[in-house]
């Protein structure tokens, strides 16, 4: 059980930069999402801890004691891999105890404690079968136990159920989730989808082009992204971006978008030029009577809510309403935006204008 | 109505196949079985002509293969009638056994020398094929395009330098020196072949063996060697009948304390006229090592000789 702190980590391979400075910290017990598209560096960042690769600069602690060029055999990190890696010469009990028989374990205890976890894991049955043809579940089952047998002082987890079909994900994802609950070990898991990360972490960090976009709860990452492509990245459908120029001023609460005043959080910060207004689907009203129109130019019906395609002034929007509500492709209705869910970012730099909204948050990332 | 399948044979393409299979099989056997049948004809019926295919069987070949013997009086003959089977054999020919013959000496080196080889070959070949599978090495390419290009002419063409630098160290006619140099040759093709092997086991399997507390060694034999033995094993036998059958270096660097088999059997030929039975007896002999080791991992070799052509 432990905290982990990441400091100006850095890693290259070669003239490619796979992580640049990066820094946060994971708490005692949490459950801990890197989260980010293929190719952001999630993966190295979460090896880098693991010790599996070598910071190129900057440093890690585990426990307060700085590990960062420490082999992986005396970090005490348990890791599952995405393809399970088990041993496939070995059966399932070999599996789960290869990691204490490494530390000298007598075999009394050894044969215990896998008992003890295939027992949590409910993998009693399947101890003496070989893994090579156990189910995709019971693999994940497997690696899993090989990893909590030996209780060690944190989980790395790469892309753990992106091996599973989409039916058992959901189902082993829950698992997982129980497992870390009852065990309250540091648990660090890279995953590429959002809705994963949302569901299962306590908290997010969210990577893109080997930087930290941003680093908080999934409420401040859903409700403050703190750039664009956070804010896109998130959700589904993401965040709508309406283009507009001018001028905002410190302190500023309504912006003019097609000529009309839209509310907005108070501003910190002043801007001008090219900006963007970001507004969540399910932020947007559709009214007969609002001076902003749009032109419905789409529906989905997704149960108790639908998608409205939209055609605005500013480009085009999706909208989430209650499907109860009638809307007809070519209609044209007033659009409402709720004020203090809205966030400005700058277009050309992709960061979010402070304001009442995100002020505090911003400084994490 | 038949239905056609792109990958399920008809019954009269299997039939076809079976038939090319078996025929082919025939004509390789063909020889081999010619070999392994004159070892048990008398001398007269392995020359006769035409051949005889059905002839009384006699274990000749290989009294004379494993002995040698030498011409007595009728007095010596009368005075010490034959105590064993095969001394009986030989008085056939008014002849006695005198003693043991090199053959035996000599399979002993092939063994020693080919199975000692090829353990060398091994065991470079996998650690050389790990690193170069695993680690970043400088010029890593060129290094084994450098280990290929060993092998671009025949090792035989070297031949001359090469017995000259063994009289220099002394390792003409030595077990060493033979086991040396068909490792020289064959470590190209265990780096090259085992490389390909090892790139194929992810990665991961180390990675949590390092995880779980095990050094890169003890990954490596402890997870690796396992998964890379299907490899190991098509690869020793490749080195093996390379080593076991080569003859050139073996006429040219020994000449008792180490020569190997090949270059003893035709040396039979001249002990006493033309010995054939003698000579396909040694010949049968030598052959069953390489067989019996190459059916033993006979399933393994198979998926050697096809490995990499189908993506898993």
């Amino acid at each position: 059980m432990a905290q982990i702190i990441i400091k100006n980590v850095r890693k290259e391979f070669g003239d490619f930069t796979a992580v640049k400075e990066s820094s946060f910290t994971i708490e005692d017990g949490e459950f801990f999402m890197l989260l980010g598209p293929s190719g952001c560096g999630k993966t190295t960042t979460l090896r880098m801890i693991a010790g599996l690769e070598l910071p190129t600069s900057g440093k890690i602690y585990l426990d307060g004691e700085e590990i960062s060029q420490k082999p992986p055999s005396q970090r005490d990190i348990a890791f599952v891999f995405q393809m399970f890696a088990l041993y496939p010469h070995m059966n399932v009990r070999k599996n789960l105890s290869y990691p204490l028989v490494s530390q000298g374990m007598a075999r009394r205890d050894v044969k215990a404690k896998v008992e003890e976890v295939a027992g949590i894991l409910g993998i009693t049955d399947i101890l003496n079968k070989p893994v090579g043809g156990l189910s995709g579940g019971d693999r994940q089952r497997v690696a899993l136990g090989r990893a909590i047998v030996r209780d060690p002082k944190a989980f790395m987890m790469d892309e753990p159920l992106g091996a599973l079909d989409a039916e058992f994900r959901e189902h082993m994802s829950e698992e997982l989730r129980a497992l870390h609950d009852r065990m309250g070990a540091t648990t660090v898991y890279v995953t590429h989808d959002q809705l994963e990360a949302m569901q299962m972490g306590d908290k997010i960090v969210v990577m893109n082009n080997a930087v930290v976009e941003q680093f908080g709860t999934p409420q401040e990452i859903y409700d403050k992204p703190a750039t664009m492509f956070v804010a896109d990245f998130i959700g589904s459908p993401s965040m709508n971006f309406l283009d507009f120029s001018g001028k905002v001023a410190d302190g500023a609460t309504s912006v003019d978008l097609g000529g009309q005043a839209h509310g907005i959080p108070r501003q910190m910060q002043g801007a001008s030029g090219d900006l963007v207004f970001g507004v969540r689907p399910e932020h947007i009203k559709l009214s007969d009577d609002g001076a902003y129109r749009g032109e419905i130019l789409a529906t989905e019906y997704l149960g108790t809510t639908q998608i409205i395609t939209l055609d605005t002034p500013n480009g085009e929007a999706k909208a989430r309403i209650d499907s109860a509500q009638v809307a007809k492709v070519g209609e044209k209705v007033g659009l409402s935006f709720e004020a203090p869910k809205v966030t400005l970012f700058d277009r050309a730099g992709g960061q979010a204008l402070r304001s009442e909204l995100n002020d505090g948050v911003l400084s994490n990332g | 109505m038949s239905s056609f399948s792109v990958t399920e044979p008809t019954k009269r393409t299997k039939w076809f196949a079976g038939t090319m299979v078996i025929v082919y099989a025939l004509i390789t056997m063909l020889p081999l079985a010619w070999i392994m049948m004159t070892g048990f004809k008398s001398p007269a019926d392995a020359i006769s002509y035409p051949p005889k295919v059905v002839f009384e069987p006699t274990l000749e070949g290989y009294v004379n293969l494993f002995t040698t013997r030498t011409r007595q009086t009728e007095e010596f003959l009368a005075a010490n009638p034959p105590e064993t089977w095969y001394e009986e054999i030989v008085r056939e020919y008014d002849m006695v056994i005198a003693g043991p013959s090199k053959f035996g000496e000599r399979f002993l080196n092939s063994v020693i020398i080919g199975f000692g080889s090829t353990f060398l070959s091994i065991v470079l070949g996998t650690l050389a094929a790990y690193a170069f599978s695993r680690f970043k090495i400088p010029l890593a390419d060129d290094l084994l395009f450098f280990i290929l290009s060993t092998r671009m002419m025949p090792p035989i063409a070297v031949a001359i330098p090469i017995f000259l630098m063994y009289r220099q160290l002394g390792l003409s006619d030595t077990h060493l020196g033979m086991i040396l140099l068909y490792t020289a040759v064959n470590i190209s093709l265990a780096v090259w072949l085992l490389k390909g092997f090892i790139d194929e086991i992810p990665r991961e399997y180390e990675e949590a063996a390092l995880i779980d507390g095990y050094t890169r060694f003890q990954a490596f034999y402890k997870v690796v060697l396992p998964q890379a033995a299907t490899g190991i094993a098509s690869t020793a036998i490749f080195c093996l009948i390379f080593a076991w059958n080569e003859y050139a270096f073996a006429v040219l660097l020994t000449s008792g304390t180490a020569q190997t088999a090949p270059p003893f059997i035709p040396t039979i030929i001249g002990v006493g006229g033309l010995d054939w039975p003698a000579v396909a007896a040694g010949a049968t002999i030598f052959l069953l090592p390489v067989m019996i080791f190459t059916i033993l991992l006979r399933k393994h070799l198979l998926r050697g000789i096809t490995f990499g052509a189908v993506r898993k």
